[in-house]
């Protein structure tokens, strides 16, 4: 059983100005499934960029082992010869080939540089085969889900013949049936004999699958835990993250719940592209001052198309309904309108619909409310500093300076910046989707306080999650979302992991 | 990456500073270094008090467009009708002050106001019906053209007014002529009064900034680029300022030219709508999801390139006394040239002013020497086309290397 089959020994990688791995030591055993975990910045991506040949050899100190011999990697193809195959979280797929295309692009089964069609989709149905997926080879990667998306990444690994799969964080984009059904494919390997590497903030996830666990913090090996010899709770790997124990990793708050500020009644919106099909029926509910209220479900369940149609009818057509703030109706019919009305949405897509990446701090604080610090159209430099220097502080957002661009943030820092915009905006409720999405749990807990701060000074928050720990533990009141439908309303006492999936489930049955 | 946890303002060294902004002080030195080879090659003829005059009058119309080329360009956009726009506007205001005798100070308006038509023309589908913005302006740069020809059914209209003429060709009178002390050798007082009030300014709100930063905290560059910029801008303005006295002062096209610059550099740097053109060619759904109407942004931004086009293609048929269907041709690629040379990105959301100016001078005085020095058409294009090249690539090269 202990056949190592890759170890990396004093691995040390320096950038200009920070020592992104420190004397890391890595050592999987042939046939394991191995999670590697730490926060964000810890170095994870960059360990495997290392033993990818990302980073070529020369570049970094220290030795790689793999299948007995010393290795040295100088490009990606090098270590891929050799069955390393690394899937990157944000998937390298063209969406508009097809699945076959894909799977042999870079790779063709071809004579003379013309391809042979028969043969790739005959191989393809193996390999679709393999990982479970029923779609034809012909099908294009934009008309699968990303769950697909990622099946057909690890048919393209096995294509190559990979005998250490790498995964960086799979499972972040996939709802809870699409990543089971990873899970359980990474488990049917191991009992081929397989080794993979999984990179993962999902520790749940990780206690299911994994044999060992390493943890990384800072740039450096913190220990490596066995599940076979001992139980590994999440408390005792957050603890190893974190390098303290996190007791709770909820801020306390004690509600003040004050008159209904947010009423949406009627709420029904068809989808945005098909657009005879109606997505959203009948979707009714309320967010109270000092009150933070959850939305659960699905991926696909309605959620992120009910707040971004509220807000400014930015998704959909033929929206009808009604929006009350207050108790007086309002007009949501644009973005500025929804602003003026005292909506602010912060998007779960914080690079694409968040912020101007090549924009700094300053410049993305202030960009919905520039009328603030401006008059008659110029920007008042000064004033604008300050608003962007104060928030920074006041939400601890880690930085040189307010100059900074956000390209080059951390994920916490960059949603706290993406909070400031839509703060400085004064608004009466936040619709926050998503928003501790990719990013790690020190800065999680920091989003919660800021959120707590919020509700505190009697602002209503809609919270829309994935994750039902953070929704139990922040939430006075959850809605339980399923084929855009509102199916179920809990209260605290009544929420739980089990009564927001029956409620799910039940929904389910009905339609 | 790990993201740098300090809080603390780190005060960079000289040479982060220069590293940082290798591509502004590369332009001006770019720019410094092709002027004096052309004033060696040519013996002098680049500088003389003609040639300069020349050279502005030449490129006055390109460093126009390539104001309102910027902002399409930051905007994530691209305009392939500019050159058609000038000569369709040049044929009309043929036909308005030629064939019916209008008066120029009701055409030049009217001019403006068509150039504004054409460009909402084009930004409508660009900005309301997401049609991209290369392919609407390439059909209206054929349909613009077509336009010109049918307009003066394919012969060319001339000659101008006077006073319509005084658009390209006037210079500003020289009112201080009883002041001058070496009426011999200056001609024109008031060229030189302008440029060197202009230079002390220049001087005086570049302290005064670094001042208020200072209190403020902000990064000011260091003092020794600023000594050094202040310098080679203020010896060549003034050389340039005492040149033009000696011949016939300041052209007006000069004075426009400068206005809007200045005008353009305050929109870009300290106005809303400024701000929010950066923002949309940076991240168009972040920006719309901020709450900024980017469809009315991006519809401004083609009417004001329509305007500026109209005021050069004025300006041009001004110069040349004559609206011809060919006017204009090929102009759209300098500009685009100038502003991408300029540094601007083609992706979006990057790009200043003072570069897409620096850059349609490179272009301007490279077109100018080659031709003193007798270099055909031919040649002239390759070589121009190196330089773009090579512009884009120091850009790339650059990023990458950061």
């Amino acid at each position: 059983m202990d056949n190592i089959i890759l170890e990396m020994r004093g691995i040390t990688k320096t950038f200009p100005g920070v020592k992104a791995l420190d004397n890391v030591s890595f050592k999987v055993r042939e046939g394991e499934i191995h999670a590697l975990v730490g926060e964000n910045g810890a170095g994870k991506s960059t360990l495997m960029k290392v033993l990818s040949g990302v980073y070529p050899a020369g570049t970094y100190e220290g030795e790689i082992h793999y299948g007995g011999e010393a290795r040295r990697f100088s490009t990606i193809s090098d270590s891929e010869d050799l069955g390393i195959i690394i899937i990157h979280q944000e998937l390298a797929l063209v969406p508009l080939l097809s699945i076959a295309e894909n799977i042999f692009l870079g790779n063709e089964i071809a004579s003379n540089g013309v391809i042979h069609w028969p043969q790739t989709f005959a191989r393809t149905q193996e390999l679709l085969k393999k990982v479970g997926l029923s779609e034809s080879p012909a099908t294009l990667i934009t008309d699968i889900g990303v769950g697909k998306q990622q099946l057909v990444e690890i048919a393209k690994a096995l294509s190559k013949k990979v005998r250490l799969l790498i995964l960086d964080e799979p499972t972040a984009s996939l709802n809870e049936t699409d990543s089971d059904a990873l899970l359980k494919l990474l488990m049917e390997f191991r009992t081929q004999g397989m080794t993979s590497i999984i990179i993962s903030h999902k520790l749940n996830e990780i206690r299911k699958v994994a044999d060992q666990i390493t943890i990384l913090r800072d740039g450096g090996t913190v220990e490596t835990l066995d599940c076979q010899t001992e139980d590994v709770g999440e408390d005792r790997i957050i603890k190893g993250m974190v390098g303290r124990a996190m007791e709770d990793r909820y801020p306390p708050r004690e509600p003040k719940i004050g008159e209904t500020l947010l009423e949406v009644k009627n709420w029904n919106v068809f989808h945005q592209h098909h657009r005879d099909r109606q997505f959203l029926h009948d979707v009714n509910f309320t967010v109270r001052a000092g009150e933070v209220v959850g939305i659960a479900g699905l991926m696909g369940a309605g959620r992120t198309e009910t707040a971004m149609s509220i807000f400014g009818k930015s998704w959909g057509h033929k929206i009808t309904g009604d929006v009350t703030m207050r108790g007086k109706p309002v007009d949501v019919s644009t973005i500025p309108r929804a602003i003026d009305a005292g909506l602010a949405y912060v998007t779960e897509d914080r690079k694409q619909l968040g912020l101007v990446l090549i924009n700094n701090i300053k410049e993305n604080t202030t960009l919905s409310n520039l009328k603030a610090v401006a008059a008659n159209g110029v920007i008042d430099d000064r004033k604008e500093a300050k608003v962007a220097s104060d928030y920074r502080s006041k939400l601890r957002i880690r930085s040189h300076s307010i100059y900074q661009e956000t390209v080059n943030l951390s994920g916490g820092n960059q949603q706290k910046v993406v909070l400031s915009k839509w703060l400085f905006t004064n608004p009466e409720v936040l619709i926050l989707d998503e928003p501790t999405r990719g990013i790690d749990i020190g800065a999680k807990y920091e989003i919660y306080t800021i959120i707590n701060q919020l509700a505190a000074e009697g602002k209503g928050i809609l919270m829309i999650s994935s994750e039902m720990p953070e929704l139990l533990g922040t939430c006075d009141r959850i809605y339980v979302m399923n084929e855009g439908r509102i199916v179920a309303e809990l209260s605290k006492a009544e929420a739980s992991q089990e009564s927001i999936m029956r409620a799910i489930m039940r929904s389910g049955e009905k339609h | 990456m790990v993201a740098d946890t300090s809080t603390q303002n780190n005060k960079p060294s000289i040479g982060d500073y220069l590293k940082n902004n290798i591509r502004e002080y590369g332009l001006l030195v770019a720019l410094v270094v092709i002027m004096l080879f052309f004033q060696f090659v040519t013996n002098g003829v680049l500088f003389k008090p003609v040639n300069i005059t020349n050279l502005v009058l030449q490129n006055s119309f390109i460093v126009i467009m390539a104001l309102g080329m910027l902002l399409i360009i930051v905007a994530g956009h691209i305009d392939l009708s500019v050159g058609s726009i000038v000569a369709f506007i040049g044929a009309i205001s043929a036909i308005m002050l030629v064939k019916w005798g209008l008066p120029a100070f009701v055409v030049i308006p009217a001019c403006l106001v068509v150039g504004g038509i054409m460009g909402a023309a084009q930004g409508y589908w660009v900005a309301y019906q997401k049609i991209p913005s290369f392919i609407v302006t390439l059909a209206g740069m054929l349909v613009f053209r077509g336009l010109t020809y049918v307009v003066l059914g394919g012969r060319p209209i001339g000659p101008f007014p006077k006073e319509f003429q005084l658009l390209s060709t006037g210079f500003v009178p020289d009112f201080l002529y009883f002041l001058n002390p070496a009426p011999e050798m200056i001609q024109n007082l008031v060229a030189l009064v302008a440029v060197v009030a202009l230079v002390a300014y220049a001087i005086y709100a570049g302290i005064r900034d670094r001042r208020i930063n200072e209190q403020h905290g902000t990064e000011n560059e260091p003092f020794i680029f600023f000594a050094i910029q202040m310098a080679v801008i203020a010896v060549v303005a003034l050389f340039i300022g005492f040149q033009l006295a000696t011949y016939r002062g300041l052209p007006n096209v000069l004075i426009a030219m400068a206005v809007l610059i200045a005008l353009y550099t305050f929109i870009t740097t300290r106005s809303t709508i400024g701000r929010r053109i950066y923002a949309m060619g940076g991240n168009v759904k972040a920006t719309k999801l901020s709450g900024i109407n980017t469809e009315r942004l991006t519809f401004y931004t083609f009417v004001n390139m329509g305007v500026l086009a109209a005021l050069a293609g004025m300006i041009i048929t001004a110069r040349l006394n004559s609206a011809t269907p060919k006017a204009g041709q090929g102009f759209e690629l300098d500009v685009i040239a100038a502003c991408f040379i300029g540094g601007a990105s083609a992706s979006g959301g990057v790009g200043k002013i003072i570069g897409a100016v620096i850059g349609a001078f490179i272009m301007g005085v490279m077109n100018n020497g080659m031709s003193i020095m007798g270099i055909g058409i031919d040649y002239q294009q390759l070589i121009k086309g190196l330089v773009l090249l090579a512009a884009v690539f120091f850009d790339v090269y650059n990023k990458n290397k950061g």
